[in-house]
């Protein structure tokens, strides 16, 4: 596994001394971690054997939107895009803002590197996780965005890592570093797509200063042949507010570990996440909460829909501090089986050393509804449809909880074509 | 129309309907009346086929067909609808798409053409207005967070756009206001037709002022013990249910 790193080393591109330093030291790392194994708990239900395969540094492409399928949301703010790996200016828009700087690692001024500099790496230490040093290794061009402190940005900002579909299975690293200074507001869209075989190490770090306000999604909707490990690592400090939204659509493996630390009073963080799974996928979600500060809220919520011979894992751990006393916290993780052969591995894990906490959790692996299902059928809707479409609707309540309107137009249908639902009416035209 | 003969009908074991004779000729409007818990949701359960409500004994038919042995879903396509005393939530899926998919699977098996998205979204808003609900009720998730009287209003604006042949209304009056009640029964006196049939599940005689029936029937114990005209919802008013206990009885 080992040889993960040897691609990307070959295709190396020059770097300034301050990222040259950080890879010297993830390629340190990496090469003395030993990689998970089946036998290591938190990798119990997911195995790398994928990964043991010949990949290639991947290369870059000059195709067009059309020729990529490349269908974006349209969300009207700025959007850089970035196919294998390699940022695509023709493809990338910049809506000047005032409120944000929006840059790429290799562009970065000084000031811009010395912040980058500072906090990177410092929400996920790359020595803590073998696959963050695989990240810092290779770091490339990574994203850097910042919104200054009090500002708030007009539009969302949407960044897009498109795989194009290459001969050999190529290997993609992406990184994310956001920026949020005090009682700044913004929404932050990534977006992971593509064709074809190919292996993404996707890392992103969220610093949610004091009153932050943060909106962000994570959208895998690569491919079915997609191999993506990656990790959401976010910092909240006091009264900083992040409503994180990950949907994931299968792949051969996805792993997504996602940690939000409450650092600061008053932090607040809704997290809620879907995954559909069918044929051979799998999907892994861990995700786990620090509460290490009093009078902080988590509101976390997974729902996923498992069939034919697909499996999923989630793992939602939320770890209250002893001193994280008023501590409020609820986590939900609801599956629908559609095969008998498919697998879900649900866990909570709640570790409380505080005494004065709300918290509330919940795991299931259901069918749908009886009465509902009645409900329905009762109105001639027959019943394979009738499970079709409730399918859809166990998972669109959680797209109809997002505030981004854009964002669920654009999910809806692509949810009804999934499921094979015939929703001729889209809702949101319905009141006119 | 519908000819109910000698049902029995258990739930989880337990006896509910114990031998209900019921007929329904086209364009009549019947009303059953009945102390709590004796079997008339279970009668409108039986009738819609769900799961749970085992018959042991008895026939139903409607418009010719042998109505038990029909999924659910055929029951509706023929034209029975029931409006439920307890509509179930469904998150995720709105109104529109809810109506939509209904009216276009009863019109399928019908053979009628399916309405065009602009056609059947100018009818919705229609029936919306017909029964007096705000036009964003058709965005949100079926009766998703809707209060009592506007899940009511809801299972009569599907009514409404179904257009069913047979109407079973399962306390569709209970708690609506005043004015939502005019609504109901304005809605079932503009459907009223000589090939469309009611069955009004009440309790209270007010909504009996509003929609006249043809026929009154008391259901106790699983069984119509009484049938009557209109006057009879007058009688059990001014004397409960016990007069006719005492009446059985003598
Ligand atoms: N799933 C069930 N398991 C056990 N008993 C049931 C079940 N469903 C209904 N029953 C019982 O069957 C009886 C008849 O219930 P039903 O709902 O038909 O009464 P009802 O006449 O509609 O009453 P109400 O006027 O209160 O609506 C009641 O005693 C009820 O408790
Ligand atoms: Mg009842």
């Amino acid at each position: 596994m080992a040889d993960l790193l040897t691609p990307q080393l070959n295709a190396e591109t020059p770097a300034p001394d301050w990222l040259q330093a950080r890879r010297l030291a993830g390629r340190a790392a990496w090469e003395s971690s030993e990689l998970p194994t089946r036998k290591t708990e938190a990798w119990k239900y997911t195995s790398l054997f994928a990964l043991q395969q010949p990949f290639m540094a991947a290369r870059e492409s000059a195709e067009s939107a059309e020729e990529l399928g490349l269908e974006l949301p349209q969300l009207a703010g700025s959007r850089l895009v970035f196919v294998n790996g390699f940022w695509r200016e023709d493809l990338s828009e910049i809506e000047p803002d005032a409120a944000i700087e929006l840059v790429r690692f290799s562009e970065a001024d000084q000031s811009q590197a010395a912040l980058i500099a500072q906090h990177l790496g410092s929400v996920v230490p790359g020595n803590k996780h073998p696959f963050s040093a695989l990240n810092d290794a290779v770091l490339a061009d990574g994203v850097f965005l910042r919104i200054l402190k009090g500002s708030k940005a007009a539009r969302p900002v949407q960044l897009v890592w498109h795989n194009s579909p290459q001969v050999d299975a190529a290997i993609n690293s992406q990184r994310l570093l956001v920026l949020a200074e005090q009682h700044s507001e913004a929404t932050v869209v990534e977006h992971f797509s593509g064709q074809g075989h190919s292996f993404t190490n996707g890392l992103t770090e969220l610093i949610l200063a004091a009153g932050a306000t943060l909106s962000h999604s994570r959208l895998h909707l690569e491919s079915a042949e997609a191999l993506h490990v990656g990790g959401l690592h976010a910092a909240l400090e006091r009264d900083a507010t992040l409503n994180s939204f990950h949907v994931a659509f299968g792949g051969k493996l996805k792993r997504i570990d996602i940690v939000i630390n409450h650092l600061g009073q008053g932090a607040h963080c809704q997290l809620d996440g879907m995954y559909l799974l069918r044929g051979q996928e799998h999907v892994d979600y861990h995700t786990c909460i620090e509460h290490a500060v009093p009078h902080c809220t988590t509101d976390e919520t997974f729902r996923g829909i498992v069939g034919d011979k697909a499996s999923a894992v989630f793992n939602g751990r939320i770890h209250i501090h002893p001193d994280a006393q008023k501590t409020r916290a609820e986590l939900s993780n609801k599956n629908l089986l559609t095969s008998a052969t498919a697998e879900v591995n649900t866990k909570p894990e709640l570790e409380i050393y505080a005494d004065d906490v709300q918290c509330a959790h919940g795991a299931t692996v259901a069918q749908l509804d009886e009465s509902m299902l009645h409900y329905l059928r009762t109105r001639g809707i027959p019943a394979d449809e009738a499970l079709v479409l409730l399918s859809y609707g166990f998972i669109n309540a959680l797209v109809e909880k997002q505030r981004l309107e854009s964002l669920r137009d654009y999910l809806k249908p692509r949810l009804a074509d999934y499921f094979g639902a015939a929703l001729a009416v889209d809702s949101d035209d319905a009141g006119g | 129309m519908l000819s109910i003969k000698d049902l029995h009908a258990e739930v989880e074991g337990k006896n509910i309907l114990k031998g209900l004779n019921l007929e329904i000729r086209e364009g009549e409007v019947h009303a059953i009346m009945g102390p709590n818990g004796s079997g008339k949701s279970t009668l409108g359960h039986v009738l819609s086929g769900r799961p749970g409500y085992e018959i042991t004994q008895g026939s139903v038919e409607f418009l010719g067909k042998d109505l038990l042995e029909l999924d659910t879903e055929e029951r509706a396509h023929l034209g029975l609808f029931l409006a439920f005393q307890y509509p179930v939530e469904i998150p995720g899926v709105s109104n529109m798409e809810f109506l939509k998919a209904s009216v276009d699977a009863v019109r399928e098996s019908q053979g009628a053409s399916a309405y065009d998205t602009v056609g059947f979204m100018r009818r919705a808003r229609e029936a919306c207005t017909a029964v007096d609900l705000d036009q964003a009720f058709l965005k949100r998730g079926v009766n998703e967070g809707f209060s009592g009287g506007e899940k009511k209003r809801n299972e009569l604006m599907q009514m409404m756009l179904l257009e069913p042949r047979l109407c079973i209304l399962d306390e569709t009056d209970s708690g609506l206001d005043i004015d939502a009640l005019q609504v109901v029964a304005s809605g079932v006196n503009a459907m009223r037709s000589e090939s469309r049939s009611f069955l009004l599940v009440t309790h209270y005689q007010r909504l009996l002022d509003y929609i006249e029936p043809d026929f009154v029937h008391v259901l106790a114990d699983g069984r119509i013990i009484r049938s009557g005209d209109k006057s009879l919802a007058l009688e059990l008013e001014a004397k409960g249910y016990s007069w006719l206990d005492d009446g059985e009885v003598a």
